[in-house]
């Protein structure tokens, strides 16, 4: 709370360092700072894997993790989980670390930026084309804007727009509203009761990466899975036809 | 009146009618799908795991409403676009 005054609202506007038109400001700074420690991380991680039964703890930690993942996609999607597991568990995980991480004093996390939330659900709505089309095809895909009528379709191109604007602004409100509560208690009860919002604000970063990675798991499994179900229904119909 | 003061009294109030009045239609829905997954646990605590994880984003979704209105009310406060434009003008 030390870097941020209590009347910015973004991290965007703490700026370390200018040179010309470039500045660095503390959403870059603490991103590149985030995606270090990852990276290095799971390079020191994975550098010595083992299948035997004895195995260091950390990787003991990553399995847990990327099963966790895993099974959550698979429960969801009711897909394999692998072709999903790289983008929503790296969307899980880039939310979840700086949302942790927040604890630490003067640590802005760079979720609480409009900026990086616009960034990652503009990732999400860019998937969500790419992988129905690789699994459905073009045309495929393009039905489904058509999928009642074709009257529907605008509300369809409309909900797409909005549920990219809606996933960037939940995720910016929550984090902002975490640091900012904060930052409003530390000016009228600055003793112990702080602490205790800070720990709400973890509960609610976890949810929030939760909730994100299972939406950008709904979109996506929503554009890929309903051509499935409809031929699922159709065999079914077929078969009911022929026995009667 | 000028137009400082007007513009501050009117952010100020504005921005907690803002979160006021938005918080009452996310807290009744939250309360209401709170209430039906409590009585669907207990009905069917085999599926506790399917119905927590619906309800959460559920919860998530219903909440990112009352998020809106206090982001507004946070931009009204903390970055007023008219509240910078009157007090660049009135220092320029």
């Amino acid at each position: 709370m030390d870097l941020m005054s209590i009347k910015q609202i973004s991290p965007d506007q703490v700026i370390f360092w200018h040179w010309g038109p470039i500045s660095l400001n503390a959403t870059i700074l603490f991103t590149w700072a985030v995606m270090a420690l990852m990276v290095l991380g799971s390079w020191l991680i994975t550098r010595r894997l083992s299948t035997d039964v004895h195995l260091s703890r950390w990787q003991n930690l990553l399995e847990v993790v990327v099963n966790g993942m895993r099974n959550e996609i698979r429960d969801i999607s009711r897909q394999k989980p692998d072709p999903y597991l790289y983008f929503v568990g790296t969307l899980f995980l880039f939310i979840l670390v700086p949302n942790i991480l927040s604890v630490i004093p003067g640590f802005i996390t760079p979720t609480a930026s409009l900026s990086t939330t616009a960034g990652l659900a503009i990732c999400v709505f860019a998937a969500v084309p790419i992988y129905g089309i690789m699994s459905r095809g073009l045309p495929g895909y393009l039905r489904q804007y058509l999928e009642p009528t074709v009257f529907m379709l605008p509300f369809n191109v409309i909900g797409e727009l909005s549920r990219t604007l809606a996933l960037a602004v939940r995720l910016f409100g929550n984090m902002m509203s975490g640091t900012k509560i904060v930052a409003i208690l530390l000016a009228i009860t600055p003793l112990v009761f702080p602490v205790v919002m800070h720990a709400l604000g973890l509960l609610t970063g976890v949810i929030q990466a939760y909730i994100f990675a299972v939406l950008a798991m709904v979109y996506i499994a929503s554009a890929t899975r309903a051509q499935q179900q409809t031929r699922r229904e159709h065999k079914n119909n077929e078969r009911k036809g022929e026995n009667s | 009146m000028d137009s400082i003061s007007l513009i501050g009294m009117a952010s100020v109030i504005t921005a907690g009618l803002t979160i006021g009045i938005g918080a009452i239609g996310p807290a009744l829905g939250e309360g209401r799908s709170v209430a039906q997954a409590l009585s669907a646990l207990a009905q069917q605590p085999d599926e506790a795991n399917r119905i927590t994880r619906t309800l959460f984003v559920g919860l998530a979704m219903i909440e990112s409403t009352a998020i809106y209105a206090f982001v507004v009310s946070m931009i009204l406060l903390f970055a007023n676009p008219f509240w910078d434009y009157v007090v660049s003008n009135a220092g320029g």
